[in-house]
Formats: structure tokens, C-alpha cells, sequence
């Protein structure tokens, strides 16, 4: 079974940090991340840029409403997630409308991501 | 963390929403910031035991309200200040003001507080100290160093800030959609200044002074959180956080510049890098050009290069060319002049800058690019002539070790074309 860990955290206090906490933070997650890596039980690992970056595309009118800024109704919840590589938000952008046409309803935010490692999943994993 | 370090950041974090908050109900600085000191001093005592409420900004606004309310009280006829523990029994009352007081009254309070501390008829540096202490919270301690200015002098320009805005009476009620925008736009080129003093300080010893950068981007961080939908707020913040991204490379080890082309582009932060790429993106699909958004997709050019030779200067020329079409000034002309040298050669961008001989005659930068493009031409002469009137001009230490530096190379070259 593969299980997704979704990290929270204030961003008031994650932006806070200095470079030199955060870098100590990132240090300490690999200590932990790379014996499971070894293990062949680490997955894609992603850290999403503050939600200031972010985009919204709300699927419930059509055409679908895009808005700056993050996804903030709590009635909806997180049910899965892409992982894309574009040149830019315009692209990622017609994705989200191409998926949202065939998957009405809800939202889809597009964070950027900041910090991206493939891991270490056999290919066969999930298929 | 500790409870201590989430604490302190909680405080730090709540401060302008707070502060803000406060300056509303009691319409006066001094009594604001007292009110939210005391609220801090009691959230010290209260969250260890208490834990964290839920949302510490009102919590800090509504126990601020009441203790300053409180000590007008005290002073008017003793009375005893109510018991600590009937303080933390505020639980509900929290949820109820947390409720109460939505983001959009938030974002009014803290523009507000920004626009007083952005107040016209302030000259720059009382405006900044003002932020500084005011928004920020740093002491004036901090402020004096950031500054190298002595503690009396930074304690007289925040006083002499605060009457001023006290004599000029500053409109407290909820501003419109076009006050607002203009307000923004102030606070904007304020927050701007701030950077920059960081950025590139204008007199002392030291040439950057990063905390001061950290909090500009800090703020810009806020306000676009406050405004998302606002793309030069967007521009700002991104033009901040790739300038910013270049400070580990911008001076070598004996402190001296190192000019964008020779610096290290591996030390320039990626993450900061990332964030104002992203940022810039989204400005742009908008529409909605101005100023800051050009000027940081300028900065973008050049994050996106990974060596010198790969910067896309025709891009960049087109870019000051737009920025100076909205708004016309010789220094941007000079900028232009920069990427047309490397786009079109020396002699099209002495061209250009000709005519700002008048304008910049006693500017720095324009001495040293004219001193550079005659030395690219052969023309050592003229060139070292305008080398020795930009080290008269020279800001810092450092700009002024950079010229030298030039003529170093220029003597160099003409004794081996002799």
C-alpha cells in the first residue's frame, strides 16, 4: 500500500525562518528520507512554494473562474494530486482546464513547486 | 522549537495586524504600540501554559484593547487591573473576534498603519524608521545599527515622525477602492526605498545590510497576501525576493563588488530564484504592466541565465525600453544603454548616453559605464578620465575599489599596447 504524507505547517512561520533554519530543517528531513530511499520505500518528495504563488481554478462554472491566490474553502477536501513539468503557468494553467473539463466540479490549485526529488520507487510500484 | 521560539514568531508575524488594529480603535502610535507591548508581555506569560489560541493576532488585539483601556482607567481612579486568569478565560470571546475581524479588515488596518508610516509630507528616512519600528517592531537599537546611525539620532527622527503625523491628522476611516489603490502605491514605493537602503546602502561602511532586505520581502509577502489579485504587488515582491537572491555573490570575500557578470551564479539562493520566477509569471498573465513587473521580468532574464553569455540582452534592452516609456527618467535610459552595449556594441550605447551628460553629470554609475564603453573602444585617455570622476563620486568604499580596479586594468593595457 503507498501512502501520501501531506505536510502542513503556518506559513507565517515557515516564511519566517532564516535561510539558515530552513537549511538546517532540509537537513534533517534527508537524514530521515535517506535511509528509506536506500530502502526503496521513498516516493517522489515535493516542497510547494508559499501559497502567495499560488493559482486557483474553480471547476464549477464554465467557463471555469481563475483566481490568484490558494485554494481556501474548507468543505473541499485534498483527494489526490498531478505533478507537472511546464515552461510556464499558462501551460499548467490549459492542463487544469483540459483535466477540469472531463472532472466537473472542485477545485484545482497550481502551486508552484520549489523543491523536487524523484526518490527512489521501482518503476513497477503502483502500476 | 521551543515554546519560546513559536512565540516569538507568533509576535512577530501578528505585529502589523495587531499594531494596525489598535492604531484603529485608539487612533495614536504611541498608545498602539504600547498596548500591543503589554499584550505581548501577557501572551509570554499566558500561551506556555494556555497553549497557543487559535488565532494570536486577535488575541494579542483584544487583550491589547483591554489593558490600554484598562490604564486609562488606572489613571483616572484606581482601580486593580483585572486578574491574569480572568484574561486567559477569553476562549470564546477569541473565536468571536477572530470571527469578527475578516481578512479585509485586516488588509484596511494594515494598509492604513503602512500609509501612516508612508505619510507624504515625512521626508524618506523618517518614513522608513518609522516602518521600521512601527510595522517591524525592531528596536531602535536595531534600527541605529542597520542604519550606523547613533541611537539618538533614530530615536529624535521617529519622534519628530510620529508628531508630524500627529499634527497632520491622519484620516482613519475605511478607504474606497481608488484611495486605496493610490495608498497601495505609496506604500509600494516605501517598502520599495526599504529595500533598497538594504540592497545597496547609500553611505557607511557596510554595502549590504540583508535584514533589511528580509523584512522588505517580509512585508511585500504580506501585502500580496492581503491584495493577491494585484499584479504589481506581485512584481514588487518577486523584483525584491531575485534581487535578493544574488546577495550571497555580491561581494568576494574581501568585501569588495563583484559586478552581476563575474559573480558566482551558483551561490545566487534558488529557492528565492524560483519564487520570484513564479511570481513574475503569474504578473504577467495579467496583462496589467508596470513598473515593478518590468523591472523584476529584468531580473528574471538574467536569474534565467546560468552563465553571463547566455542573457538574453535583446530581451532586456526591450524591457528598459518599455520601462522608460512609462516612465521616462535618464537612469533607466542609462540601464538601456547597458544592455544595448552588449546587444549592439560600445558605440551605439555611448549614443545613447550622450545626451544624459547633462542629467547625470554627478551620478557614479553614468562615470563608470561611459569609462567602460571608451575603454572597450581603445579610447584609454577619455576613458581614464571618467574613471577618476566616478571614484569622485564613488557612494561606498567598495564602488569606489571597483573603479580602481578599472584603472588598474586600463594602465595594464595601454603599458602593453606601448
Amino acid at each position: 500500500m503507498q501512502y501520501a504524507i501531506l505536510c502542513y505547517h503556518d506559513e507565517n512561520v515557515t516564511s519566517a525562518w532564516t535561510k539558515e533554519q530552513d537549511d538546517a530543517v532540509m537537513e534533517k528531513l534527508k537524514k530521515v528520507q535517506e535511509p528509506l530511499a536506500r530502502a526503496g520505500k521513498l516516493g517522489p518528495v515535493a516542497r510547494l512554494m508559499p501559497t502567495t504563488a499560488a493559482t486557483t481554478l474553480r471547476k464549477t462554472q464554465e467557463p471555469p473562474l481563475i483566481i490568484d491566490g490558494p485554494f481556501a474553502e474548507t468543505k473541499e477536501q485534498l483527494l489526490g494530486f498531478y505533478l507537472i513539468d511546464v515552461q510556464n503557468l499558462e501551460e499548467a494553467l490549459q492542463i487544469a482546464q483540459d483535466l477540469g473539463k472531463v472532472n466537473p466540479g472542485g477545485v484545482y490549485e497550481i502551486r508552484p513547486v520549489g523543491y523536487f526529488n524523484r526518490g527512489a520507487f521501482p518503476e513497477a510500484v503502483g502500476a | 522549537m521551543t515554546d519560546l521560539d513559536w512565540i516569538n514568531t507568533a509576535l512577530t508575524q501578528s505585529r502589523p495586524q495587531a499594531v494596525a488594529a489598535l492604531l484603529r480603535y485608539f487612533r495614536d502610535l504611541d498608545t498602539a504600540e504600547e498596548a500591543f507591548q503589554e499584550a505581548c508581555l501577557r501572551a509570554l506569560k499566558n500561551w506556555p501554559e494556555n497553549g497557543p489560541p487559535r488565532d494570536p493576532a486577535a488575541w494579542l488585539i483584544m487583550v491589547g484593547r483591554n489593558s490600554a483601556l484598562d490604564g486609562k482607567r488606572r489613571t483616572s481612579r484606581q482601580v486593580e487591573l483585572p486578574e491574569e486568569d480572568k484574561i486567559s478565560e477569553t476562549g470564546d470571546a477569541e473565536a468571536e473576534i477572530a470571527d469578527r475581524i475578516d481578512d479585509s479588515h485586516y488588509r484596511d488596518d494594515i494598509l492604513r498603519l503602512l500609509f501612516v508610516c508612508a505619510h507624504p509630507d515625512l521626508p524618506i528616512a523618517q518614513q522608513i524608521a518609522l516602518a521600521l519600528r512601527i510595522v517591524s517592531g525592531m528596536s531602535v537599537k536595531e534600527i541605529a545599527r542597520a542604519f550606523l546611525a547613533s541611537e539618538a539620532a533614530i530615536e529624535q527622527r521617529i519622534t519628530r515622525a510620529k508628531r508630524k503625523i500627529e499634527e497632520a491628522g491622519v484620516p482613519f476611516e475605511t478607504p474606497g477602492p481608488v484611495e486605496r489603490s493610490e495608498r497601495l502605491a505609496t506604500v509600494a514605493a516605501m517598502l520599495y526605498l526599504l529595500f533598497n537602503e538594504g540592497y545597496s546602502a547609500s553611505g557607511g561602511e557596510a554595502h549590504i545590510r540583508g535584514a533589511l532586505c528580509d523584512e522588505a520581502i517580509r512585508i511585500g509577502r504580506l501585502l500580496l497576501r492581503l491584495f493577491q489579485t494585484e499584479p504589481e504587488i506581485m512584481g514588487l515582491t518577486a523584483l525584491m525576493l531575485l534581487q535578493h537572491a544574488r546577495t550571497p555573490a555580491r561581494l568576494d570575500a574581501q568585501g569588495q563588488i563583484v559586478l552581476l557578470d563575474d559573480q558566482d551564479r551558483t551561490r545566487w539562493d534558488r529557492k528565492m530564484i524560483g519564487e520570484g520566477l513564479a511570481l513574475v509569471d503569474k504578473a504577467m498573465r495579467h496583462r496589467k504592466p508596470g513598473p515593478y513587473q518590468i523591472q523584476a521580468a529584468i531580473a528574471a532574464t538574467h536569474a534565467q541565465a546560468k552563465k553571463p553569455s547566455d542573457t538574453d540582452w535583446g530581451q532586456i534592452e526591450a524591457l528598459y525600453g518599455a520601462l522608460e516609456r512609462m516612465q521616462p527618467s535618464p537612469v533607466i535610459t542609462l540601464n538601456r544603454a547597458v544592455a544595448a552595449s552588449k546587444v549592439r556594441g560600445a558605440e551605439a550605447a555611448l549614443g545613447i548616453i550622450e545626451p544624459l551628460a547633462g542629467p547625470l553629470g554627478n551620478y557614479f554609475h553614468f562615470h563608470g559605464l561611459k569609462g567602460g564603453l571608451l575603454m572597450q573602444l581603445g579610447r584609454h585617455d577619455e576613458a581614464r578620465e571618467s574613471f577618476d570622476r566616478a571614484i569622485a563620486l564613488a557612494n561606498t568604499a567598495q564602488e569606489a575599489a571597483h573603479i580602481r580596479m578599472h584603472i588598474d586594468r586600463l594602465i595594464r593595457e595601454s603599458a602593453k599596447a606601448s
